[in-house]
């Protein structure tokens, strides 16, 4: 059943145990995560996957240190998410690129290595690999308005990854664009994936995009936002494309269907 | 060929026939009509052959645009010689003739506002002939009216008058110049543009400055220049350090509110950005928020660069030595010198709208990132 080898489930990256998040609003309270427990081992890609509303970007962000949890504990590579943050533990990518329109591509991907004080020569050399890997070579000196959304998203990618953290935190990066380009940028990220043997937690709403990517899916379901179900992704590793036509990708799809319809209310 | 374009043309031919029977001048002495003339009437004639295949529209485009625009300018020398021989003389032949260059001059910009030149210096010299000819067609027409009708001077000297008054006195109003614009207008606005800055990034960082300041910096907006400026003059004597404490007033403010604005111009996701880098304070304000506020505070700058002229020069109007373009403009009015109140006015105007385009280019370099910049 766990397609994990025994070393990586070793080291376990995020611990979630009861976790709550209620927030007060005008018309009561909202509890956008309630009673969430779950561990993520060193180089898992685990998807968390939901209606809107279900409080998965929310709980990517209270991992992230964006949100503050008002109930249960939680820890990443054994500190406090805020001592993690500090520590610049993860990279975040966001739903939007958010480069700056002032600086070229490389002064972007150089943002976070300037922030953090890293020497020139040392900006410059991770600017050069990290651009390498998300194959955006050749565009250093271009402006992020005149690169195409994927390769924004792409830059943004290489923006996290400069600074070379263990965990990769992606709130629905791809949304934004359309299936060819996004097909494309998701066999890519499995490569890079791959690559650098990074922890990686990913959140979408699409079905085929966490069975393709995952080596482990979160369904979760809405209000309150809970945790329906864990499904280990039986696929291989090392997977292409047309993996998405094998019975086995289906089986696995569709059990993440089940857990979305079961899951959601139809109340509304 | 446009509706206008056509009753335009139409109304220009007959005009320039009917007005070859109407009389030019009418001296006290003698009445002239246009074959007394001969300048005018070579102009007149050629008008006919130029107007006559356009309107048929065997002339177009850039030979028609070139074509008008030589004939209305020779007509309109030929009318300025005319009337400057005879001021005050001008008849009805004379305004009919002045419809005629005037309708051939709207023609030629019309023409070129047509043509799309290929060459990026094509295109630029067209974008920049256009307003050229409206401020020259402006300065005849005044030129003609003033001289034609015999307008007294107090009331609009001609522009001729205010250009000789420009020539025969660079030396006073060179010194009007540096009093006003060098020592009041660039002082102030650089001191009242910095601390607006200032008070706006102290306003941002500390919360309940923004709910203290923000309101008596609106009251400080509000008061009326011409009740300072008086109480500047008390503070800080005649010279032209109240000018300037004036012009600070007045551009403290619009720069206060726009870097404000400016500084809360980035969104949520360029500040959780920020944060999960755990940049400081100050990474934050450089990297981010300053750059995103830049198009608001060139915003300030821009405005604050014609209210600073207007400042310094309302505030002259209340006690000063013996200089400045304020004093020049309030004395010579007193003393019916119009030629020199309107020549003040010019050099105010120019140096206001150099300082504007200054302001502007320097905008364009800095946020070239900006949709409205990069085009």
């Amino acid at each position: 059943m766990q397609p994990q080898p025994a070393d990586n489930a070793a080291r376990s990256v995020i611990d979630i145990a009861k976790l709550s998040l209620t927030f007060e609003t005008g018309d009561g309270p909202v509890h956008a995560l309630s009673d969430i427990d779950l561990n993520i081992g060193a180089g898992e890609f685990v998807s968390f996957i939901g209606p809107s509303g279900c409080g998965k970007t929310t709980l990517l962000r209270v991992i992230a240190d964006l949100e503050a949890p008002t109930g249960g504990t939680i820890s990443v590579n054994g500190m406090s998410p805020h001592e993690a943050r500090l520590a610049r533990a993860y990279g975040y990518v966001f739903q939007a690129a958010a480069l700056y329109p002032w600086r070229t591509i490389a002064e972007n991907i150089a943002l976070p290595l300037e922030i953090m004080g890293h020497s020139r020569e040392e900006q410059a050399e991770r600017v050069r690999r990290n651009m390498e890997l998300v194959d955006l070579d050749g565009f250093e000196r271009k402006y992020p308005w005149q690169l195409s959304g994927g390769m924004q998203q792409r830059a943004s990618i290489a923006r996290a990854l400069s600074f070379d953290p263990d965990l990769l935190l992606m709130d629905e990066p791809f949304g934004a664009l359309d299936e060819i380009v996004r097909d494309h940028l998701n066999e890519q990220l499995l490569k890079l994936w791959a690559k650098t043997d990074k922890t990686v937690v990913f959140v979408t709403h699409s079905i085929p995009e966490a069975v393709f990517l995952s080596t482990r899916i979160v369904v979760l379901c809405p209000r309150p936002g809970r945790i329906y179900d864990i499904i280990d992704n039986p696929l291989p590793r090392d997977r292409g494309l047309d993996i998405r036509e094998t019975a086995e990708f289906l089986k696995v799809a569709h059990r993440v269907r089940e857990g979305l319809r079961a899951g959601h209310s139809y109340d509304d | 060929m446009s509706p206008v374009t056509r009753i335009l043309s139409t109304l220009a031919l007959v005009v320039a026939l009917m007005g070859s029977m109407l009389t030019v001048v009418e001296t006290p002495i003698m009445t002239l009509g246009l074959f007394a003339l001969p300048v005018l009437l070579v102009g007149v004639l050629l008008s006919i052959l130029v107007l006559a295949p356009y309107r048929t529209g065997l002339l177009s485009g850039a030979r028609a645009c070139a074509a008008l625009t030589g004939v209305s300018l020779l007509m309109a020398a030929a009318l300025l010689g005319t009337v400057s021989a005879y001021p005050a003389a001008a008849s009805h032949g004379f305004w009919a003739y002045v419809l005629v260059a005037w309708a051939m001059a709207w023609l030629s910009v019309e023409e070129l506002s047509g043509l799309t030149p290929q060459s990026p210096l094509g295109q630029r010299l067209v974008a920049l002939a256009i307003p050229l000819a409206f401020g020259v067609w402006l300065l005849i027409l005044w030129q003609l009216a003033v001289v034609g009708f015999g307008v007294p001077r107090v009331l609009l000297p001609a522009p001729s008058e205010i250009w000789l008054r420009l020539l025969s006195s660079p030396q006073i109003l060179w010194e009007d110049f540096r009093q006003t614009f060098l020592k009041a207008v660039l002082i102030g606005y650089a001191l009242g543009c910095g601390s607006g800055f200032l008070v706006a990034i102290l306003v941002d960082r500390v919360p309940f400055l923004r709910r203290g300041l923000l309101p008596i910096g609106n009251l400080v907006s509000a008061l009326p220049i011409i009740g300072v400026a008086p109480i500047m003059v008390m503070w800080f004597g005649f010279d032209w350090p109240s000018k300037a404490a004036v012009v600070v007033i007045m551009t403290f403010f619009p720069m206060l509110v726009n870097t404000v604005t400016g500084l809360a111009a980035a969104d949520r996701i360029q500040h959780d950005l920020m944060h999960t880098y755990a940049a400081n304070y100050l990474q934050t304000l450089l990297k981010m928020r300053l750059p995103m506020a830049m198009p608001f505070i060139f915003n300030a700058l821009k405005i604050n660069s014609t209210l600073a002229l207007i400042g310094a020069i309302v505030a002259e109007f209340f006690g000063t030595p013996i200089v400045g373009m304020g004093f020049r403009i309030s004395t010579e009015v007193g003393r019916m010198n119009v030629d020199m109140v309107w020549a003040s006015i010019a050099v105010a105007a120019l140096a206001g709208s150099l300082f504007y385009g200054l302001v502007t280019l320097i905008e364009r370099v800095v946020t070239f990132w900006h949709p409205s910049v990069r085009g």
